[in-house]
């Protein structure tokens, strides 16, 4: 059957096609839609793991015990399961192990643009590269043969555009894969110095058959054109490549380690002049380069942000793209925002107005540090929150930790701000931890995490008790308070940063979007009440427009939240329609 | 037909998303290639949000380019006038004439800019505007802006209106599928301005 896919359901697919029976994840955009299409799949375990490295062990361990497994993240979700990546490279596995990342140049939705196809060589895991959703699906089919034939895990690796495009598919049977015997076996999976040496020479072994794969192998496959031109291509790369260069020859890989020596040199040899067209890194061009063989790419192409056909054509050909101009006036941007409604936008305005030092995290409340809000003072990566308020207290003194705090989400503090928490108890710190509680995972999407009593397939499940949780860690002081009272809010921040010890402040409040979240009614501004004083603008919310000669509610965003008429002095607000 | 690329442009929440879900299952059933981009995540919070659909015999990059969108659907009056450049000198805007201001624009940073119809339309031959909010109002459901673009869309393309009502009823939600068809309905009927 055919059927338009996105590039991450379509991986979905094919971990069901290859008779998958367990799949973990963490959510992280882009790779989220992963694991919640694989989820609806009766026939497979799912879950979200409370971060990358959990998962990754889970799938890990899913293999050695004979099933094949799948484990999915972001490119920087890589970084946390970088652990039990590099030594499940030494065991390799038993049934087959696929690990999906996904890559994000341009940032629409990162911290950072790193490529993760280093991992692949740093590991010495074989990664594979789709250009399109068809391709997702037969390669993670292709993965878990490539895994289990090698004895290795094995990496598929996707970027923005490749996992959120969809594309056709054409589907097929789930195959029956029938669980691999478990056999004890502390050479090949107990990682001490001894069996570890062993296992590094089989690890070597494997690299060099991998090698011969490589070049044989039809992911990696030459289209031949035009000979005066050769391009050496990967990814979504390709797909830009391929509407810029036309007729031309395309060696497309595939796999993109370890890569193809031989071919990549016959290919090489048969073209007049050769580019390497690649995203982020010249990762296939330093290889390519090593060879002894001359080549165009990152002299002319950028290492930075995402490629697209008009790029190529303008950096390549000089070609701009005609367009017509219809204005030369500046066009405002429309940076994201926090939703109406949204429990963050109270906390906020507690922070903005006590005018403190906040060290951020990972969420849809790291929006704050934009403005109007433009309360968040630094942001990292998931969890760092709380170390780096420590850092901040222990180089600069108490009096500036009592001006600090750290805010992070729910599921982001299960992630690894547990672990900070743990460091600031023992080390003595003073820091104020502020936990967005809104009961679900919210930028990527609403998922469940282990806090909001429910599983990814939506089955009733224990839920962490993050009060209990921060007092047995050793916080003292836990306070739960409603973002949206804001006079009882601001009255709790003052005395936990005030306080000789550390605390931590639960900010509790349902995320707005979440369907039992139910308001009164959108409102408007009695403007005869209303003095234009303006306070309302201050809590940031993007239905409340000043109009110049008068302030407006956009009843088409308003949810009714009235959070606004907790700071109106005036009694200005009234529900529409009244 | 040999191509067609139709981008849609809005403000994250618009309900840009279940519109190309709705043309890519269009462009399926009339048996051509067909790649649909979104944004997901980060951008989607109320920030300006793109998809775009591309459809022929066969398609790469799944990113239309400047100047090669032969349909532009905006949710948004800002929002056309900054994609406007992706439009062909001979396409058709499709254009929801609804402001929302951006949270520069609300603080005061930035100015919203005037009379953005008629720079387009001077610019421009094909530029069809409607108040899908107001008619998605009245047909009984204000989030249902997105099928009233799409019934306009519908009527400017050469595709049997039974395919696109077919894609609705495997896309929309059986709770809100009446809505969205009295949508899509007064959309196809109305002749915009």
């Amino acid at each position: 059957m055919k059927k338009l896919m996105l590039g991450n359901e379509a991986v979905a697919r094919g971990a069901f096609e290859a008779g998958v029976t367990v799949a973990a994840a963490y959510p992280g955009t882009p790779s989220t839609e992963i694991t919640e299409n694989i989820a609806k799949y009766d026939e497979i375990y799912a879950e979200w793991s409370p971060n990358e490295k959990v998962a990754l062990e889970v799938a890990v361990g899913a293999s050695i015990a004979g099933a094949r497994s799948i484990c999915s993240m972001k490119h920087v979700g890589l970084n946390v399961a970088a652990d039990p990546l590099f030594t499940a490279s030494y065991t390799g596995v038993n049934g087959g192990l696929v690990i999906m990342v996904a890559d994000d140049p341009g940032m629409h939705s990162s911290q950072n643009e790193q490529d993760s196809r280093f991992y692949a060589r740093g590991s010495k895991v074989p990664m594979l590269e789709p250009s399109d959703s068809q391709e997702c699906k037969d390669y993670v089919k292709k993965a878990f043969e490539i895994s289990e034939k090698y004895d290795t895990p094995v990496i598929v690796r996707l970027s923005t555009r490749v996992s959120h495009s969809q594309s056709v598919v054409e589907t097929s049977d789930r195959i029956d894969f029938k669980l691999r015997d478990y056999v004890k076996n502390p050479g090949k999976f107990v990682m001490m110095p001894a069996m570890a040496r062993k296992r590094h020479v089989e690890v070597e072994k494997r690299m060099a058959d991998l090698r011969d794969f490589s070049n044989t192998e039809e992911l990696n496959r030459i289209e031949w054109g035009s000979k005066d031109i050769g391009v050496i291509t990967s990814g979504i790369a390709y797909q830009y490549a391929r509407e810029v260069f036309g007729d031309v020859s395309y060696l497309k890989l595939g796999m993109v380690y370890p890569l193809p020596d031989k071919l990549i040199k016959e290919f090489a040899s048969q073209v007049k002049t050769l580019y390497v067209i690649e995203e982020l890194e010249p990762f296939i061009e330093d290889f390519v380069k090593s060879l002894g063989i001359k080549t165009i790419g990152k002299d002319i192409l950028p290492v930075m942000g995402e490629y697209s056909a008009s790029l190529l054509s303008d950096k390549i050909f000089g070609k701009n793209k005609e367009s017509v101009n219809v204005t030369d006036e500046e066009i405002p941007v429309r940076p994201p925002v926090m939703c109406p409604g949204c429990p963050h936008r109270g906390m906020y305005y507690v922070l903005k107005k006590l005018k403190l030092t906040v060290s951020g995290d990972i969420g849809c409340y790291t929006l704050g540090a934009l403005p109007p809000t433009q309360s968040m003072d630094t942001c990292i990566c998931m969890g760092a929150s709380i170390g780096a308020a420590h850092g901040m207290e222990k180089a600069r003194g108490t009096e500036f930790g009592k001006k600090t705090v750290a805010i992070l989400g729910d599921s982001t503090f299960i992630h690894s701000g547990i672990t900070g928490l743990i460091d600031i108890v023992y080390n003595k710190g003073n820091s104020t931890v502020i936990i967005l509680d809104n009961s679900i995972t919210g930028m990527t999407g609403h998922q469940h995490n282990p806090t909001t009593g429910f599983t990814i397939k939506g089955e009733p499940a224990k839920q962490v008790d993050l009060e209990k949780l921060c007092k047995a860690v050793g916080i003292e002081r836990v306070r739960i308070a409603d973002p949206f009272n804001l006079k009882e809010f601001e009255k709790v921040v003052k005395e936990e940063i005030e306080a000789e010890e550390s605390s931590v402040i639960i900010s509790q409040r349902p995320c707005a979007l979440l369907k039992h979240v139910k308001f009164e009614g959108t409102l408007r501004i009695n403007r005869d009440k209303c003095k234009k004083c303006k306070l309302c603008m201050s809590v940031g919310c993007p239905a409340i427009v000043d109009k110049g000669d008068h302030i407006e509610v956009n009843e088409a965003l308003c949810v009714g939240c009235t959070l606004c008429t907790k700071v109106c002095n005036f009694d200005a607000f009234e529900k529409a329609g009244e | 037909m040999e191509k067609l690329n139709i981008m849609i442009v809005g403000v994250g929440g618009q309900g840009t998303l279940l519109a190309s879900r709705v043309l890519g299952n269009v462009a399926m059933k009339m048996d051509h290639d067909v790649k649909v981009s979104e944004v997901h995540g980060m951008s989607q919070r109320g920030g300006s949000v793109v998809t775009y659909v591309k459809m022929g015999k066969k398609v790469y990059s799944p990113i239309i380019e400047k100047g090669e969108a032969d349909i532009i659907i905006a949710f948004e009056r800002l929002e056309a006038l900054r994609w406007i450049g992706y439009l062909k000198k001979d396409g058709t805007l499709i254009l929801n004439d609804q402001r929302i201001d951006p949270m520069p624009v609300i603080t005061g940073n930035a100015k919203y800019p005037e009379s953005i119809v008629e720079k387009i339309k001077n610019n421009f031959a094909n530029v069809v505007a409607i108040d899908a909010l107001e008619i998605a109002k009245q047909c009984g459901n204000i989030k249902a802006v997105n099928t009233v673009l799409l019934g306009l869309l519908a009527k400017s393309t050469a595709i049997d209106k039974q395919v696109w009502i077919e894609s609705l009823k495997q896309n929309v939600p059986s709770k809100a599928l009446e809505v969205n068809l009295k949508a899509f309905e007064a959309g196809y009927m109305d002749n915009g301005y």
